[in-house]
This record gives structure tokens, C-alpha cells and sequence, in this order.
């Protein structure tokens, strides 16, 4: 089965501006060589801290930007060579939502436009036609038929979100974005939009593209998950695998910091040292060394490329094969 | 340790009134509970529960438009609630510390580390500026922040997020209190930092026998860091009691559901238990018990008739008509 | 829904829930009593204000020695009744006023929005062009173009527009700069609008509220500047009974004593100017957490 969504070594980078008396050309390195696949209907979950790279991920996926280097394919076509009939089906396939239900809904619109606007903007429908597919669409969100001609301030936080769920789904997308859908939402809400994201998916075969800093929820909702540290993947697999038995030290630390959901719920500590570094200057060799409880002398000058470990694929230099026979050869 | 507690705070109620007194916002009402030295309490409760103001009110932080209409919070034995404002500037920042959520907006840009560690020195204990600095160096220290001596003359804006909230607590256990409020301390930290964070604040409290408190919706730091738990639902305290009872046997709807909706680590990838429709807005409290409406066990009665307190346990006590 | 007329409906609903909260009355009611004058001047004037009768002149107001109640604020230098000129002068200060206000504003706000919006090298012109303009004295410039093309009150309209529009540009830019990083205009990207459209239904509606409280402030700055245009013989050409020129007409009977050729019309301007003021504070005050509320 073809992927619905492929990105093959996207680089992104930023550029600063330099300071005012020169100097060489600053560049925020904020995603570098990442690879990933999203199958049809499956979610896929990026999880990572701050500077990590996925929001710019979410970006490049969106066509909000465009990669300095790599290529991202949806349905087998690259999106760097999409002429305006390609980039019109392409929007009609991939929609997002957006973290904050207050902001990403216009307040001088009301709710019938602010959820038609993706369909009036890409087909020729008739008032009926568009009548019929604002009713179908907040049926599917659980929202009455009279929300639609009010405005948004007179929705709570979690309606709101459910509001811009039917926007993004007016177009039938195949893929939908959701960048950190439920962090602002009230946490007994929660639960409620995450049921029916996962009732929409079973519906409609859709498939996502699920960021959270809630590793619980991401857990739960995605079928992958892909690990990012200062712009690369250090680790992705199914994500049963990859939360309950991770490979990658930055994993292992992430999940054991995790806060648990009962008093004797224990878990092994793992302290890491100091700060995640800036990605203007990210750490040499494998980005993780200078934090890394097991950093061995040449993670610092090589980079771990992505390999296949006990069933997922993990970047570090713990796992590399060569590694392991200098490990258990008779020299020792 | 002493055998009156610490903190107890009585029938505390604390309402909003607006500008023509036309409007009384109830945010906290009717909330009693205690803390002793050295114990950690986790209050739980989402956007519109009274948390923050109950916070506030420990403090007597509130707006103008904030009045104590009833209750005691006895400190040490003393009423806070009926000392003068200049007493109360000599409880905060010495006997009872508070930090908050987001440490960019409780840091002065213009002040560096130094300066702004020493402060509550300067001011509650007389100490000169050099015996501030001093004093600030090994507070850094004390919250686990590398090279201290260059730390004290960098500005806030030149640090991480993490550093800057251990450099707030630094400045709350400045004068060795016996309290510390943490209004949800770690909402705005990555995921490793505030383990980093919250192993810091237990080993600050082992160190120095501080007492905690813990205002938070997240459910995960009352399992990790707290001893007692309240729950709080439309301002008032719906289910109190030992932390591993909370978890493991809740009496109150609100609590259990709360529990069994959040996502775990581990958990077979069914579905979420949700919470029908959504928190009440205080100014417009449902009648009876204020969660009735969203209660999956509901009577009758519950529309009509505030349920009362009642112990459901040892020191677990709830507000419920299915616990009689 | 469209751009213009969610901006329509946003200024409707917004003048509708004013009602309901309590408005400053005194701005409000002296804007009201001078629109009625101008819009009814041809009923409520008693005389006519151009034509001057020799016999009556320099007559004083009514209730001191000397005048009649023909003429209640008495008679300028050349007959004309000072009452009637007053009312007839609010009509051009206030359709004058009105006009530039609204003209100054469309060109302001369609510039800001599109140096916002579009930033690079159309934000670079507009931005030098406003720069420039606001560095000139906003009179001195008026003065300079009145001069080139002469006088009459539509041309000061369009002066007016063409010196004070660089205000509304700076203000709204400012605004759009934020607006551009929300989420509903990144999701109306990700939905597949134009350019276009995006600043049509997404950025009109949202700058709209300052752009009409900076209208109402600047209703004051316009006033006066016509007024000043007036006095300087430059704004509305004489016979026209502009409140500006009956100062400046009034200026040489100063020294006789005829005190109300000058204060009266000076009184005019400032009730004028001082009530658009109020009433633009008021609405800053009212439009801005309203903004944050939603």
C-alpha cells in the first residue's frame, strides 16, 4: 500500500538575520534529514520538546513552508512540483487543527462561514448543496444545527474546538494536522474530543498527524510514533513499542519522565543533565551526546543514522552493529 | 513537630461583586481543610473551580473586587484574614512563599538574578546587598543551577525557562518559609524539565521540612508529588482525603471520572471515558450540586439539595448523596 | 460573507449594544444637535446666511444693548445674520470633516492592510511614502496643496485625505503585523484562500474597530485644520459661511469689541472638536477589551 504521506530527508532551515556588523550567516537548524511515513487511515504521533523541530514538521506538511532541502511526497507526488491544479487537490486532501480553540476561529465570523470558507473557497456549490454539508459536518462533531449562525465567543473552549474539527473536515481531507488539539482544552474535555477524533478516524478513514507534549494521549492515539531531539528522529516504531520499551536513551528519558497516573505508579528516574541546546548551534555528532547518560567518546564526531532495532527504528550509536561486535569480541 | 497543623483553613468563601454590586461571582465557597508541617496537599480542580482565587486568598492577593465574606485561615495558629496589611507584607515571602506558572512574567527584565534572589533578604531580614549576593549564590546553588557565580549577574531573558522557574523558587525559599504555594509551577516546562523540577521542589522540602501546596488540573503531579488531595468542582471542595485513597477508591463522581478520563501509559487503546458537557461557569452555578447536570450517577435529589460534607473514610470526606 | 460586509454588520452591532450600555451623553448629544443643524440648516436658519442687509451691520446678540431678537447672535461686518451663518457653517464643518475623515480612512486602512499584509517591497514603498509624508507639518502641506489647486470645500476634502491618511496606515500596519500569526489566518492559508480574500474576510473585519476609533479622533485634528484652512483664506472660499472664515473675518472687529464674530464661531470649533474627542476616547476604551474578550 502506497503512503499517503512520505518525507524523505526534509531539512528546514531558518535563517537570522546576521548582526550589525557581519559576521557569518546564523541558521536555525530546525529540522534536519527527517524521514517519516504516514499510512492511510493510521495516525502517526510526533512527540518532542521544545525546539525539536515538530512544529516546523507540521508547517512543512501544511505548505505553510517549504523545505530547504528533502522532499515530501503525498500519494506518491512530490509537492515541490505542484502546479496550482495540484496544490488545490492537495489542500482539499490535508487540513489541520490548531492548539488554541480563541484564536483559530475569525470572531467577526460566524460559525456557517467560518466552517464553509475551506469548501467555498475550493467548489462551486450551490447555498442548498453547502447547507446540506454544513449540517453533515457538525452532525459528525456533535454540534447542534442552530450553532451555525452564532459566533464564536459564544462557544466554550471545547465546542470551539469541535468547531474548527468540522471546518477542517468540510473538504473530505485524507489527512488532517493536529497540533496540540487538546493542551488548552479543560481535562475533563479532553477525553471527549480525543473520543471523537478517534470515532472520526474509524468513520471517515482519516488519517493524522497527532503532536502533543501529552505523551499519554499521543500513546494513545497514534498507531506510530516518531521521537524528535533538535530536528531529527532519534527513534519511531508502533507506538506501543516505542512508549512501553524504548530504545533510544533520549526516549528511555522522555517516557521515565512522564508523570504517572497513579501514587505507586514508579518509574526510574532518569535525570538529564542541564538544558536542550539551541538549534542555532546544535551539539556536533549525535545531538543528544552532551546530555546523554550513555555517551560513549565518538558520539560526539559521528552521527547515528536511523536503523532497525528489536522491531522499530532507533538512531544511536548504542545499537550500531559494528558497535556490538567491538562490544562482545574477544579483545573486549 | 507540633499537633496543630500548620495551615487550617475554615468555611473560607471568597466572592467577586461587580462594579454595581449587581453581579456576586461565588468563587470560592464554603472550603475547609488542613495542612501540617512538611505535608504536601495537591488541590485539583479545572478552569472556573475557585482554585487559583482559593491560591490568591491564602495570600490575601485578590483585586478590589474580591471579597472574604466568611471563614478563618489559620497560619501557625493566627487568623491571616484578620491581620493588617502591614503584617500581612511580613508573612508573604518569609513564612509563606508562592510561585506561579509562568516565571517570565515573575521575574523584573530590568533586575538581574542576583538582585531579584537577595530581594526578600534585603527586605525581611535587613541583609546589606553584599550579604544578599552572597546568600543568592548559594541559593542557586541550593536549586541545583550550574556556575551560580556567573548566574547571579545574568538577566532573566538570558536564561532557559527551566532556570528561570528554579531561580523563582530560588526566591520563595529565600527566607526559609514554612509554606510554599505552587500555582501550577510546571504548566509551561517541557516534559523532562519538570521532572528535573518537581525532584528538585521534594528535595528542597525534605531539605528545609517545607509544607506544599499544589494547585494544579494535571492529575499526574498530585499521583507524583502529593500526600493529600482536594478536589475542587464550581468553588467548592467536592472530595478530600489521602492521595492513594483518591486513586484508588474515589468516592466522589467528578473524581472518578476525572481519573478514568485521562489517557494512560500503557492502556489497552480503547475508549476515553469523557465527561459529558463542560465545567460550569461560576457566576452561573447549577442549583443543587453544581456538577448534577454532567453526573453519570445523578438523583433526583441532586438537582435540588446541596449535598453535605460527610467522611466516607479515614480523614476522606466528600460531598455527595450517594455517600449518604 | 464578505470582507466589507462583515465590516458593516461588526460597526452596526457594535452602535446596538452601545445602547444597552450607558453613553457618554454630552459628546453625543452636541455631535447630534450639530448634525440635525447641518442636515435641517434651510428650515431652522432664519435668514438667509450669504446675503448681508448694509443697514444691520455689526449688530450685537440679542440680549445686549443694541440687538434685536431679528438677529439672536447679532450681525457681522456686513449685515449677514450670525445665527444663521452658524448653523449653515456646521453643515460644511461636519460634511467636510465627515468626508475627509472617511476618505483619509478607506486610503489609510487599504494601505496598511496591504503593507501588512503583503510586507516586502510594497511595505518598504508604503511605508518610506507614510514616513515621508508625516515628517511634512500636516498645515503647512495643506497650505501648499490648497494653494496649487485653489479653493473650494471639495478640494479641501481631498487634501484633507491625501495629508492624514498616513496615520490610519502606520496604525492599521501595526495591527495587521500581528493578526497575519493567527491561527485563523494560517488555517484560512492551509484552506486554500488567496491574498485577496484572506485580507478581505479575515484582516478588514479586525482592524476595523481601530481605524473607526482613530476616525473619531481624527474628526477633531480635520476640523481644525479646516478651520485653520479657512482662516488662512485657503479652505472654503468666501462667501460660504465656514466657521474657520467667519473667524478670520471676525479678527478685524476684535479690537472694535465685537466680540461675537470671533468667540461665537471659536466656540463652535471647540464644542465640535472636543466632543469628537471625547467620543473617540470613550470608544477606544469601549472597542479595545472588547477585542481581547474575544
Amino acid at each position: 500500500m502506497t503512503p499517503l504521506l512520505e518525507a524523505r530527508g526534509v531539512v528546514k532551515h531558518f535563517p537570522v538575520r546576521g548582526s550589525l556588523f557581519g559576521g557569518p550567516q546564523k541558521v536555525v537548524r530546525a529540522v534536519e534529514d527527517v524521514s517519516f511515513v504516514i499510512e492511510p487511515g493510521a495516525t502517526l504521533g510526533l512527540v518532542g520538546e521544545s525546539g525539536c523541530g515538530k512544529t516546523t514538521t507540521a508547517k512543512l506538511v501544511l505548505l505553510l513552508e517549504r523545505p530547504t532541502a528533502g522532499e515530501i511526497r503525498f500519494d506518491g507526488e512530490s509537492l515541490a512540483t505542484l502546479d496550482a491544479q495540484g496544490l488545490r487537490r492537495y489542500r482539499h486532501s490535508v487540513q489541520a487543527v490548531f492548539q488554541d480553540p480563541y484564536a483559530s476561529l475569525n470572531p467577526r465570523m460566524r460559525v456557517d462561514s467560518i466552517i464553509a470558507e475551506p469548501l467555498v473557497t475550493n467548489e462551486r456549490l450551490s447555498a442548498v448543496e453547502l447547507g446540506e454539508s454544513l449540517r453533515k459536518v457538525l452532525d459528525l462533531v456533535g454540534l447542534p444545527a442552530r450553532a451555525a449562525r452564532l459566533f464564536p465567543h459564544e462557544f466554550s473552549g471545547g465546542q470551539r474546538q469541535r468547531i474548527a474539527i468540522a471546518r477542517a473536515l468540510t473538504l473530505s481531507p485524507r489527512l488532517i494536522v493536529l497540533d496540540e488539539p487538546v493542551s488548552a482544552l479543560d481535562v475533563s474535555i479532553r477525553a471527549q474530543i480525543l473520543n471523537l477524533l478517534k470515532d472520526l478516524q474509524r468513520e471517515l478513514g482519516l488519517a493524522y498527524l497527532f503532536i502533543a507534549h501529552d505523551l499519554a494521549a499521543v500513546a494513545h492515539m497514534s498507531h506510530v510514533i516518531a521521537v524528535m531531539y533538535l530536528g531529527r528522529v532519534v527513534e519511531t516504531g508502533a507506538a506501543r513499542t516505542v512508549a512501553t520499551q524504548p530504545r533510544h536513551p533520549y526516549t528511555k528519558a522522555l517516557f521515565a519522565a512522564a508523570l504517572p497516573s497513579h501514587p505507586d505508579d514508579s518509574r526510574d528516574e532518569i535525570v538529564l543533565a542541564g538544558d536542550v541546546p539551541s538549534p542555532l548551534d546544535p551539539p556536533s555528532g549525535c545531538r543528544f551526546h552532551t546530555r546523554c547518560p550513555q555517551v560513549m567518546p565518538h558520539c560526539s564526531t559521528d552521527e547515528p543514522k536511523l536503523a532497525g532495532v528489536d522491531g522499530r527504528d532507533v538512531a544511536c550509536h548504542l545499537y550500531d552493529l559494528a558497535e556490538v561486535a567491538r562490544a562482545t569480541s574477544p579483545r573486549g | 513537630m507540633s499537633d496543630t497543623p500548620l495551615l487550617e483553613v475554615e468555611g473560607l468563601s471568597t466572592h467577586y461583586v461587580s462594579e454595581r454590586g449587581t453581579r456576586v461571582t461565588r468563587a470560592v465557597e464554603d472550603v475547609s481543610f488542613t495542612l501540617r508541617d512538611g505535608e504536601t496537599l495537591g488541590i485539583v480542580g479545572e478552569s472556573g473551580s475557585g482554585k487559583s482565587t482559593l491560591a490568591l486568598s491564602l495570600l490575601r492577593l485578590l483585586p478590589p473586587a474580591a471579597r472574604h465574606v466568611a471563614g478563618a485561615i489559620r497560619f501557625e495558629g493566627e487568623d491571616l484574614l484578620t491581620k493588617s496589611a502591614v503584617e500581612m507584607r511580613h508573612i508573604r515571602g518569609k513564612r509563606i512563599a508562592m510561585i506561579l506558572q509562568d516565571p517570565m512574567a515573575s521575574l523584573n527584565p530590568l533586575f538581574t538574578i542576583g538582585d531579584q534572589v537577595g530581594e526578600p533578604l534585603r527586605v525581611h531580614e535587613g541583609a546589606s546587598r553584599r550579604g544578599a549576593w552572597e546568600r543568592a549564590r548559594e541559593l542557586l546553588g541550593a536549586v541545583r543551577i550550574s556556575a551560580p557565580n556567573a548566574r547571579v549577574r545574568n538577566y532573566p531573558h538570558e536564561l532557559s525557562g527551566g532556570m528561570r522557574q528554579r531561580i523563582v523558587g530560588a526566591i520563595a525559599i529565600s527566607c526559609a518559609p514554612r509554606l510554599l504555594i505552587a500555582d501550577e509551577p510546571t504548566t509551561s516546562l517541557d516534559v523532562t524539565i519538570q521532572a528535573q523540577y518537581l525532584s528538585l521542589l521534594r528535595e528542597l522540602q525534605r531539605a528545609q521540612g517545607l509544607a506544599l501546596i499544589f494547585i494544579t488540573h494535571n492529575l499526574g503531579i498530585v499521583a507524583r508529588m502529593c500526600d493529600k488531595v482536594a478536589v475542587m468542582y464550581g468553588g467548592r471542595i467536592v472530595e478530600t482525603g489521602p492521595v492513594r485513597r483518591i486513586f484508588g477508591t474515589p468516592a466522589h463522581p467528578y473524581t472518578r471520572a476525572l481519573i478514568e478520563s485521562i489517557p494512560k501509559l500503557g492502556d489497552s487503546n480503547g475508549r476515553l471515558t469523557a465527561i459529558e458537557g463542560q465545567p460550569p461557569d461560576p457566576a452561573a452555578l447549577p442549583g443543587g450540586c453544581a456538577f448534577h447536570p454532567r453526573c453519570p450517577a445523578r438523583l433526583e435529589r441532586c438537582a435540588v439539595e446541596r449535598p453535605h460534607d460527610t467522611a466516607v473514610g479515614d480523614e476522606h470526606r466528600t460531598a455527595c448523596w450517594l455517600h449518604g | 460573507m464578505n470582507g466589507s460586509r462583515a465590516a458593516a454588520l461588526t460597526v452596526a452591532w457594535r452602535l446596538a449594544s452601545f445602547r444597552r450600555e450607558g453613553l457618554p451623553m454630552f459628546p453625543i448629544v452636541i455631535l447630534a444637535t450639530l448634525a440635525l443643524l447641518a442636515i435641517f440648516a434651510d428650515f431652522i436658519a432664519p435668514h438667509d446666511p450669504q446675503v448681508g442687509m448694509l443697514g444691520e451691520r455689526f449688530r450685537p446678540p440679542a440680549w445686549q444693548v443694541g440687538g434685536s431678537t431679528a438677529h439672536l447672535l447679532g450681525t457681522d461686518h456686513v449685515g449677514r445674520d450670525v445665527l444663521s451663518r452658524l448653523i449653515f457653517g456646521a453643515r460644511i464643518s461636519m460634511t467636510v470633516g465627515f468626508t475627509a475623515v472617511i476618505f483619509a480612512g478607506v486610503l489609510g486602512t487599504t494601505l496598511g492592510i496591504l503593507a501588512g499584509y503583503l510586507g516586502g517591497w510594497v511595505d518598504q514603498i508604503i511605508m518610506r511614502v507614510t514616513d515621508a509624508w508625516l515628517a511634512l507639518p500636516a498645515l503647512t502641506f495643506a497650505i501648499f496643496l490648497a494653494a496649487i489647486v485653489g479653493p473650494s470645500a471639495s478640494n479641501i476634502v481631498i487634501i484633507m485625505a491625501l495629508v492624514y491618511w498616513t496615520r490610519y496606515a502606520r496604525v492599521v500596519r501595526g495591527e495587521v503585523l500581528s493578526l497575519k500569526e493567527r491561527d485563523y489566518v494560517r488555517l484560512a492559508i492551509v484552506a486554500g484562500c488567496s491574498k485577496r480574500t484572506i485580507m478581505k474576510r479575515h484582516i478588514l473585519p479586525n482592524v476595523v474597530n481601530s481605524a473607526v476609533v482613530l476616525a473619531t479622533l481624527m474628526l477633531g485634528v480635520v476640523i481644525v485644520t479646516e478651520a485653520a484652512l479657512s482662516f488662512l483664506g485657503v479652505g472654503v472660499p468666501p462667501p460660504q459661511p465656514a466657521w474657520g472664515l467667519m473667524l478670520a473675518d471676525g479678527k478685524k472687529g476684535l479690537m472694535a469689541g465685537y466680540w461675537w464674530l470671533t468667540v461665537l464661531p471659536g466656540l463652535c470649533i471647540m464644542l465640535m472638536v472636543l466632543s469628537a474627542n471625547l467620543l473617540g476616547d470613550w470608544l477606544r476604551v469601549k472597542l479595545d477589551p472588547q477585542l481581547r474578550q474575544l
